[in-house]
C-alpha cells in the first residue's frame, strides 16, 4: 500500500493524475504540465510536498553535530530562521542526499527528500551517535509550497494575521514558525515564493482555502521542468552518492573556511580539489526541434565525453534544455553534439541556470 | 475512459487509421497514447513522397515526459503531412482525431488495415 499525504483526496477531486513517487501516491499533473509550469512563472501554483521528511535537530551539540554531518557550515547562520542549502556527503565525498537547514529557536530543523528517507535517516542517527543531539522526525507535519510572482500575495490572503505579518516579513531563504506553522520563504522552481509546513490535519483546508484565492495545483511534472529551467538539481538524476559535490555544480555549499572544521567527505573533497580532476556541471541548449532527455552522450570535440544528467523541453523558452557532466575542460560559450536516436545534434554549452523570475537567462 | 472511435482500426502500438473515401489512410495516434505521454511538443513526421513497410518506424513524438517513435499500420506511400503539427503540437492532446493526423498513406495493399484491431478488441487492449 502506497503512502499518501493528508492532501491525496484534493488531488483526486483535482484530476490528479496519480504515480508512484518514492513509494507515495502523488500527482504528476492536473491535466496539463505545460500550464501549470506556465502558472507559476506567470502568476501562482501550488504542490503537495507534504512526502518530504522533516527532521528537527535538538541538544547542546546540534551545533557541532550539523558542522560535522554537512559539507556547508550551520555557523554561518547567524540569524532566527536563515536557511542555507547543503550536501550530506558520505567519506568518499559523494552526496548521499542535498537537503535544506533552517536555524530555529532551540536548534535546527532539516528537510530532505523523500526518496532517500530511509537512508537519511539511518546515515543522520548513525552519525548522531557521538554527540548529545536529538533527531526528531515530523511526519505529522504536511507541506505546502506556493510559488510564483503572486505567491507572496495570494498566500497572505488566506491566513491568520500572524502568519500574514510574518510572510511579509520574511527575507529569501528565511523560515519561521507561527502558531504551530512553519512558513520559509524558500523554493525548488526559481521564482519567489513559501514552503509552508504545517499539521498535517489543517492541510486539506488550507489548500482549499488557496484554491479559492486562484492558486493552481500544480504536480511533479511541472516541478520537475520548473527546476531544471531554474537549474535546480534533482537528487538522484543530476548527482548521488558516487558523485562529488564539486562535479554537480555543488562547489558553493562546501564551506571550507574555517579550514579546522572537519565535516564528513572533507578529506576526499580537498583531494579532489588538489587533483583536479573532477569533471563539472554545465547547461547546454538545443536549437533543434527536439527534446534532450537524461543519459544522453554528449561529445565535446577535442575535449571529451560526457553524459544529460537531465533533460526536458523548456516550456518557457520553447525550446530543449539540460543539465550535463563534462570534461573540466569543458568550455562556457562553447558549442557541442547530443547524440539524439542515432543522429548527433548541436548544442551550445551554458552556465547551467536557464530561467529566473518569469525571464530567460541564457542568450 | 479513452474515447476510441468506432469507425477506426488500431495498432497495439496505438495508432489509429482511417479508410478514407478516396481510398488513402490517414494515421493518428489515439487518445489512449496521448494520455500516456503528457504533453506534446514536437512531432516529426516523415517525408512526403517516402515508401513506407507496415510495422516500421516512421514518426516520432515527443512529450515533455518522453520520445516515443510512431510505426506505420499499413505499406505503402506518404502523400501529405499535417504541418499544422510543426507550430500547434498540443492538438495531438486536445484533439488526437481531429485536427492532429499525422500523415495520409496511400495504401500499396488496403486489406492490410483489415489485421489492425478493431474499436472493441483495441480497447480491449488496453
Amino acid at each position: 500500500m502506497a503512502l499518501r499525504t493528508p492532501l491525496y483526496e484534493q488531488h483526486l477531486a483535482a484530476g490528479g493524475k496519480i504515480v508512484d513517487f518514492g513509494g507515495w501516491d502523488m500527482p504528476l499533473n492536473y491535466g496539463s504540465q505545460l500550464e501549470e509550469h506556465h502558472q507559476v512563472r506567470r502568476d501562482v501554483g501550488m504542490f503537495d510536498v507534504s512526502h518530504m521528511t522533516v527532521v528537527d535537530v535538538t541538544g547542546t551539540e546540534a551545533q557541532n553535530y550539523l558542522q560535522y554531518l554537512l559539507a556547508n557550515d550551520v555557523a554561518r547562520l547567524k540569524s532566527s530562521g536563515k536557511a542555507l542549502y547543503s550536501g550530506m556527503l558520505n567519506e568518499q565525498g559523494g552526496v548521499i542526499d542535498d537537503l535544506i537547514v533552517y536555524l530555529t529557536v532551540d536548534g535546527y530543523r532539516v528537510v530532505v527528500n523523500a526518496a532517500t528517507r530511509e537512508k537519511d535517516l539511518d546515515w543522520m542517527n548513525r552519525q548522531a551517535e557521538s554527540f548529545a543531539v536529538t533527531l526528531t522526525e515530523r511526519s505529522e507535519l504536511a507541506m505546502i509550497a506556493v510559488q510564483g510572482p503572486r505567491a507572496i500575495e495570494v498566500a497572505r490572503s488566506v491566513v491568520t494575521d500572524a502568519c500574514a505579518a510574518l510572510i511579509s516579513d520574511l527575507k529569501p531563504f528565511q523560515g519561521l514558525p507561527e502558531g504551530g506553522w512553519f512558513i520559509g520563504r524558500t523554493g525548488y522552481t526559481g521564482e519567489d515564493g513559501l514552503e509552508i509546513m504545517l499539521p498535517g490535519a489543517a492541510a486539506p483546508a488550507f489548500w482549499d482555502a488557496l484554491l479559492a484565492a486562484g492558486c493552481k495545483p500544480c504536480g511533479l511534472g511541472a516541478r520537475d521542468t520548473l527546476r531544471l529551467e531554474a537549474g535546480m538539481n534533482l537528487y538522484g538524476s543530476d548527482m548521488d552518492e558516487s558523485i562529488s559535490p564539486l562535479a554537480a555544480n555543488m562547489a558553493w555549499t562546501i564551506a571550507w573556511e574555517p579550514a579546522e572544521r572537519d565535516f564528513i567527505g572533507r578529506a576526499a573533497l580537498t583531494a579532489q580539489k588538489e587533483a583536479g580532476d573532477q569533471p563539472k556541471q554545465v547547461g547546454l541548449v538545443l536549437s533543434e526541434r527536439a527534446v534532450l532527455r537524461g543519459h544522453q552522450k554528449v561529445i565535446v570535440e577535442g575535449v571529451g565525453e560526457g553524459e544529460i544528467t537531465s533533460g526536458t523541453f523548456s516550456p518557457t523558452l520553447g525550446y530543449s534544455v539540460a543539465l550535463a557532466r563534462v570534461p573540466r575542460d569543458t568550455v562556457i560559450g562553447s558549442s557541442a553534439k547530443v547524440e539524439i536516436r542515432g543522429k548527433q545534434l548541436d548544442v551550445r554549452v551554458v552556465k547551467p541556470c536557464f530561467v529566473r523570475n518569469g525571464q530567460a537567462v541564457v542568450e | 475512459m479513452s474515447n476510441i472511435p468506432a469507425d477506426l482500426r488500431y495498432a497495439s502500438s496505438h495508432e489509429w487509421s482511417r479508410l478514407e473515401s478516396d481510398g488513402t489512410v490517414t494515421v493518428g495516434i489515439t487518445d489512449h497514447a496521448q494520455d500516456l505521454l503528457g504533453d506534446v511538443v514536437f512531432v516529426e513526421c516523415p517525408d512526403v513522397g517516402r515508401q513506407i513497410t507496415a510495422g516500421e518506424e516512421c514518426a516520432v513524438v515527443e512529450s515533455v515526459k518522453a520520445a516515443s517513435d510512431i510505426y506505420a499500420p499499413i505499406s505503402g506511400e506518404v502523400i501529405a503531412v499535417n504541418e499544422a503539427l510543426t507550430d500547434s503540437p498540443e492538438l495531438v492532446n486536445s484533439e488526437p482525431y481531429g485536427e492532429a493526423w499525422f500523415f495520409k498513406i496511400k495504401p500499396s495493399d488496403a486489406s492490410e488495415l483489415d489485421k489492425l484491431l478493431d474499436a472493441d478488441a483495441y480497447g480491449a487492449a488496453i
